[in-house]
Parts: structure tokens; C-alpha cells; sequence
């Protein structure tokens, strides 16, 4: 049965490091949860689906797919100015030789932070998001505040998301749609020139990468 | 397989995934839903663009009923544009679907202890 997934939910408490995880799930599942387990059950019989190759996208998006991608490609644009320059002109291309899996990045595009100028990247339709450089949106991605508020009031909203950046810099805000996807080139934290390519991604982090964070040394938000 | 190993695992396979130590699915079947549509793209039965489109409409169609303060839950809009895609591409059908669901609803508890 397809259903060996669910079991941890009842099952198991009796293991101490994961009993807070789990003691309040309730043994009534939701109506979603219900309509998801039809769906599928229905889907593997008609041989549309396997919950092998469901598990395989899990596990692919949860362990393979993931900011870290995004981080290699800014560390090395930082690195490399030649990279840097294919990266801007065209990221699908400069990203080929990679072969990242995850996919959505068909059209990706590259912009850059300057002291000048910040981006941010938003989808106002729906959750648009290069997944093969940054993995899965996180959840405020896909809500109808940050969608509407960070094109309307940016520097309000970015302020409350713990990025308070000059009045004198420019916050230009990019679209994401089903062409093309974006992702942020954050500036180099200052104090980073020892560093090697890879102890540089280890401070990329995925919302520099969407535009909601500046890096600071050791990869601290501002 | 000691139990403790087999806890591990077990936490392990249904731990939802994380970037930057944030959880992305609140609950398993938003997992599995994302898992479901992905495979189903994958193996070409539509394109990811096709569910966007559903996605889209669900969402605005959510929207413009409701207003910001109620609460948007992401992967309720992402299960009902799968259900249609699906029902549009003559592959599941609602009502069959409704029915599977129903049957679901009507099982016992424990069913699957």
C-alpha cells in the first residue's frame, strides 16, 4: 500500500527524540490530507504514478536540490570575473556545464547587487522560483503579502524583514514568470578575500539569493 | 534493523525537507502532493507550465473571494490545481476522486496500524 509513509504519525512515540515532534498530530487527518492520499492511491492504480518515483522527487528536492547550487554559482562569480560576466549576460548558459537537477531554469536570469542598487525577487501570480539554484521557495515566498507588498512598499516591507537598506539606494524588484526566473547576485561581504571559492558559498545564504538579506562577514543578515 | 535505527530512518524518510533550517511543508500530504505533481510532469503527462496556469487561476480565484487577513494556505490552492489538471487532461476524474475520498473518510480508525 502506499500509505507506509503515515505510519510515524501514530506509531513510534515511543522514541524520545522525536516524541515533541509528533505528540500533537491528531489521528483525524484533514480533508486535503485525505483528498492527497485518494489522489494518489487512485493515480498509482491507474499507473500514472509510481510511489517510488514520489518518493524520488522528495527525496531529490529535500537532499540534492537546494540553495547550496545558487551559492556555488555567487562564490564563484565573486571569484572568477569572466564567470561573473557569462553568469550576467546569460545564466542558463554560463550554468549549463553544472547539469543541476530541480529544473526551472529554463530562462534564468541573473542580476546583480551594486552599492547602488539592491533586487528582489518576487512571483505575483503565483510561487515562480528557480528551483535548481535555490531549492524549494520557503513558505513566505508564496504568501499573498510578500507578493503584493514587495512590489508596492519594498523598502517598508524588506525593513520588516530585517533588511533596513539607505533611502539613497535603488530597490528594483523583478517578476518571476513561467519565462523567465530570477535569482539575486548579492555583494561580496567586505573582509572575505582569504577566503577560498567553497568557504565563500558557506556564506551565501538562499534569501541573499531572493534579495530579502544582504551577506555580512560570516554570513550574517544586516 | 535495531529500533533505534529503524526510528531513525523512519524520521529521516518523512522529515519534510528544509532550506536554511526553515520547514517548507507543514504537514506529509503537502510532501507527497508536491511529489505527486513533480513526477507527473516529469513523466510528461503535462507541463509545469500547464500547472502553473491552474495554479494561477486557483489563486486568483481564491483571492478575489477572499481578503488578506483570512488565512492562504499555499498547498490547499497547489492539491485543487493538480485535481483539476488532472480532471481537464481526462486522467482522474473529480468525481472519482470525490468518491476514493469519501471511501477514505468512511474507513476506520486504525486502519492502517
Amino acid at each position: 500500500m502506499n500509505d507506509d509513509h503515515e505510519h510515524h504519525d501514530h506509531n513510534h512515540n515511543d522514541s524520545r527524540h522525536h516524541d515533541h515532534e509528533h505528540e500533537h498530530k491528531h489521528e483525524e487527518k484533514s480533508p486535503q490530507a485525505i483528498r492527497a492520499e485518494a489522489l494518489e492511491s487512485l493515480l498509482i492504480e491507474k499507473g500514472l504514478l509510481s510511489e517510488h518515483a514520489v518518493d524520488d522527487v522528495i527525496t531529490n528536492y529535500a537532499q540534492r536540490v537546494g540553495p547550496m547550487n545558487g551559492a556555488l554559482l555567487v562564490a564563484r562569480a565573486w571569484t572568477d570575473p569572466e564567470f561573473k560576466q557569462r553568469l550576467l549576460s546569460n545564466a542558463t548558459q554560463a550554468i549549463a556545464e553544472y547539469d543541476f537537477k530541480g529544473g526551472q531554469v529554463d530562462h534564468l536570469v541573473v542580476v546583480e547587487n551594486t552599492p547602488e542598487r539592491h533586487n528582489a525577487v518576487v512571483c505575483t501570480l503565483c510561487s515562480c522560483y528557480p528551483w535548481a539554484v535555490l531549492g524549494l521557495p520557503p513558505k513566505w515566498y508564496k504568501d499573498p503579502a510578500y507578493r503584493s507588498r514587495i512590489v508596492r512598499e519594498p523598502r517598508t516591507l524588506l525593513a520588516e524583514m530585517g533588511l533596513s537598506l539607505d533611502t539613497n539606494i535603488e530597490i528594483r524588484v523583478w517578476d518571476s514568470s513561467a519565462e523567465v526566473r530570477y535569482m539575486v547576485l548579492p555583494m561580496r561581504p567586505e573582509n572575505t578575500d582569504n577566503l577560498t571559492q567553497d568557504e565563500l558559498a558557506a556564506l551565501v545564504s538562499r534569501d541573499s539569493m531572493i534579495g530579502v538579506e544582504v551577506l555580512c562577514q560570516a554570513g550574517q543578515s544586516s | 534493523m535495531t529500533d533505534e535505527m529503524e526510528s531513525m530512518a523512519l524520521q529521516g524518510r518523512v522529515e519534510p525537507p528544509k532550506a536554511n533550517g526553515e520547514v517548507i511543508f507543514d504537514e506529509p500530504w503537502q510532501n507527497r502532493t508536491f511529489g505527486m505533481a513533480r513526477s507527473l510532469c516529469e513523466a510528461e503527462y503535462f507541463t509545469w507550465d500547464e500547472f502553473r496556469a491552474c495554479l494561477i487561476k486557483q489563486i486568483e480565484s481564491w483571492e478575489a473571494a477572499h481578503t488578506a487577513s483570512e488565512p492562504y494556505q499555499y498547498f490547499d490552492h497547489f492539491l485543487a490545481a493538480l485535481t483539476e489538471l488532472m480532471a481537464l487532461k481526462d486522467l482522474c476524474e473529480t468525481d472519482e476522486l470525490d468518491q476514493r475520498s469519501q471511501e477514505f473518510v468512511d474507513r476506520p480508525h486504525g486502519h492502517d496500524h
